[in-house]
């Protein structure tokens, strides 16, 4: 409740619908009394790669899962392509953490994937042909066509990763959005992912990604949003990945030696 | 007796009973597999035990208003009320406190359950003898049951199965993953909240002939054993609906063959049966096929081990690998290793050397990552990649004994 106040209290104008794949404004989610995500505003241009990057519990899955309202929120809006997300859900994919389902439930990969086609086939029509050459295309993209029939509890932790891409891709959506998609993935995978992401970015989709690696930042997205319970800076990498920004975000969690690896913005 | 319940000679009311009772077991294991998967399988029992002071105050109103306190329908709505009142009051205390669902079922289950007893022994001293047959949606008791009675369970377990079909796609999507589902448009709490309502559906229409106490048995012990014979949900969901028809249509026939065998126990322990048949025999999931797969593998490793011993000339120390070498004709009893020994132990080695080679490269970091000490180099690389890896390592060694 106090949150809410506070929000209010910023005497913030709700812009409309603005331009962008994805455009947040105000946005605040609170678990209990503590906002996890305090007056979050982010601009997200189509085709472009977003990182969503801040230390442990800075609210960045958070932020994503009140934009898609998974999570409920407290104020804010979000607006998908100009539009609310009920108007264009099918052009929004997400990519949950791979840790948030039991991979011991009985199914398998190419069902995993087939439901990201569940728009399409609603309650009762048979999945044919076509569906399921589209969840194989899918798979081929992430280089697992080979393992479409496996039980999913069978896969590594980098394959997992891929099927749940997969999935995403299978929807053919133009955002996708991506919580943490290189957390516990051998090295192969990640590239992989990569690749098909920038691959998505190349086609003009667009693409926002939990992330929390810094050393990769520049190298694999050309935008990045700093966030911790606030968003701190946005903007490409070029401007918005700084020094200041980065102490700002981690405060003393991060040494100066680490900051001086790091390939960063001007500053 | 027994053959003629089972084959439906028993006359046309038991066949009926028999039919409905299978039905209603069909209903239960299939809307039962997704409040399963879902993982919230204990929901049920608070569910079906919320049910009986509905029953009683239904009874009591019936009474009071001078018709026949047994008159089903009635008592059914009662039911539905007061197992609809537990659920939203578990629903209530584990959305609005920090206490999970377990302890708002146990809390709820226990006093519904309570008031419900409590309410049983004011009908008991307030009209002897008008209330027999209240007692029986304790455990179930088909013997004499109405003909309308048994039509309504069949055709209410006839819908339940239906319902269960329409609505699979969504109900599998939340069970997995439902941060996915209620990003992809579905609502998540009205699926769970019609998955609630299916199984309070089949716990009503199942009170008459398995009980409340025993209804969970039937909802949660079909997918259970499902779970052994399929990885994948709609199967998983279609094998419990067999097994609970099943179940149910031999429990509700071998309780008709006997005068004052309860329905529900025995409803339930044919269900139980076929869940240990599952549990043991199962391919795949199953205690037996597990136990064969891991002795099986042992062997493997046991031989692999021996061979690459005898490949460097070096004593097969353990007594059950010598056994191994020696039944598959590759040692002597004292661990000299014959012609096909020495030439299988060669080839073992070879592909070590290859694993060990190809995991250098960082071409092979895939597949390396497959190295388990037992799956030959054939089955992960290509035969014009081996060949490169054996031209890094040199010509083969011959092994001497």
């Amino acid at each position: 409740m106090k949150a809410i106040k506070l929000a209010a209290s910023e005497g913030r104008a709700v812009h409309p619908a603005g331009e962008g794949a994805l455009v947040v404004r105000g946005l605040t989610v609170s678990y209990g009394e503590a906002p996890a995500v305090f007056s979050a505003d982010l601009t997200v241009p189509e085709g472009s790669m977003t990182a969503i990057v801040g230390p442990n519990g800075a609210g960045k899955s958070t932020l994503l899962k009140a934009a898609l309202g998974v999570t409920p929120r407290l104020s804010g809006q979000a607006h998908f392509f100009g539009e609310p997300l009920g108007q264009v859900r099918r052009r929004v994919a997400y990519v949950p953490q791979r840790a948030s389902v039991d991979w011991d439930f009985p199914t398998r990969v190419l069902d995993v994937v087939l439901m990201g086609l569940w728009r399409d086939l609603g309650l009762l029509r048979p999945v044919r042909a076509r569906h399921r050459q589209a969840a194989l295309d899918a798979l081929a993209r992430v280089g697992m066509a080979d393992l479409s029939d496996r039980q999913i509890g069978q896969l590594s932790g980098g394959q997992q990763q891929r099927v749940f891409l997969a999935r995403s891709l299978a929807q053919g959506a133009d955002l996708y959005l991506l919580d943490e998609p290189f957390a516990g993935v051998d090295a192969a995978t990640e590239r992989a992912i990569i690749d098909v992401l920038k691959a998505l970015r190349d086609e003009g989709r667009t693409v926002v990604a939990v992330h929390h690696d810094l050393s990769t930042v520049a190298d694999y997205f050309d935008r990045v949003a700093l966030m911790n319970v606030r968003v701190i800076t946005e903007g490409p990498v070029a401007d918005a990945f700084t020094r200041e920004a980065l102490q700002e975000a981690y405060g003393g969690r991060l040494a100066t030696v680490q900051i001086d690896q790091l390939r960063l913005g001007a500053t | 007796m027994l053959w003629e319940a089972l084959t439906l000679q028993a006359g046309y009311n038991a066949a009926l009973v028999a039919v409905g009772a299978g039905l209603l077991g069909t209903a239960a294991g299939a809307a039962g597999t997704f409040l399963f998967l879902r993982k919230r399988a204990l929901v049920s029992d608070a569910i079906s035990h919320a049910t009986l002071p509905g029953v009683a105050l239904a009874f009591m109103v019936m009474v009071a208003f001078g018709g026949d306190g047994r008159w089903l329908p009635g008592l059914l709505l009662g039911s539905a009320l007061s197992a609809g009142l537990g659920l939203l009051a578990v629903q209530w205390i584990s959305d609005r406190t920090r206490l999970n669902e377990d302890a708002a079922i146990g809390a709820i289950l226990s006093s519904f359950f309570g008031l419900g007893v409590v309410l049983l022994t004011v009908i008991q001293t307030m009209s002897s003898g008008r209330q027999a047959g209240i007692e029986d949606f304790l455990l179930g008791a088909t013997a004499g049951m109405l003909m309308s009675e048994a039509t309504t369970i069949a055709v209410g377990g006839g819908l339940a199965v239906a319902a269960t079909l329409l609505l699979r796609r969504p109900m599998t999507v939340v069970a997995f993953d439902p941060g996915y589902a209620a990003a992809s448009g579905i609502d998540v709490r009205r699926i769970d909240l019609a998955t609630m309502a299916l199984v309070l559906a089949v716990t009503i229409i199942g009170l008459k002939v398995v009980g409340l106490i025993l209804i969970v048995a039937l909802l949660i012990i079909p997918p259970v054993a499902a779970r052994f014979w399929s990885e994948r949900a709609g199967h998983v969901a279609t094998i419990a609906g067999v097994i609970g028809g099943v179940s149910g249509y031999l429990g509700a026939a071998i309780s008709a063959s006997a005068p004052d065998l309860p329905t529900g126990p025995i409803v339930v322990l044919v269900a139980f049966a076929v869940f240990c048949l599952s549990l043991a025999f199962a391919p795949g999931r199953g205690v037996l096929a597990a136990f064969l797969r891991h002795r099986r593998f042992q062997r493997r490793v046991h031989l692999r081990q021996g061979l690459l011993a005898l490949a460097q000339g070096q004593p097969v120390l353990e007594r059950y690998t010598l056994r191994l070498l020696a039944r598959a004709g590759l040692a002597r009893g004292d661990g000299v290793p014959t012609e096909a020994g020495r030439a299988q132990a060669a080839r073992a080695l070879r592909d070590e050397a290859r694993w060990s080679e190809a995991r250098k490269l960082h071409a092979h970091e895939t597949a390396a990552g497959r190295y388990d000490g037992l799956t030959p180099i054939e089955a992960v690389l290509t035969p014009d990649e081996i060949r490169e890896l054996d031209r890094r390592i040199g010509a083969p060694h011959a092994v001497t004994p």
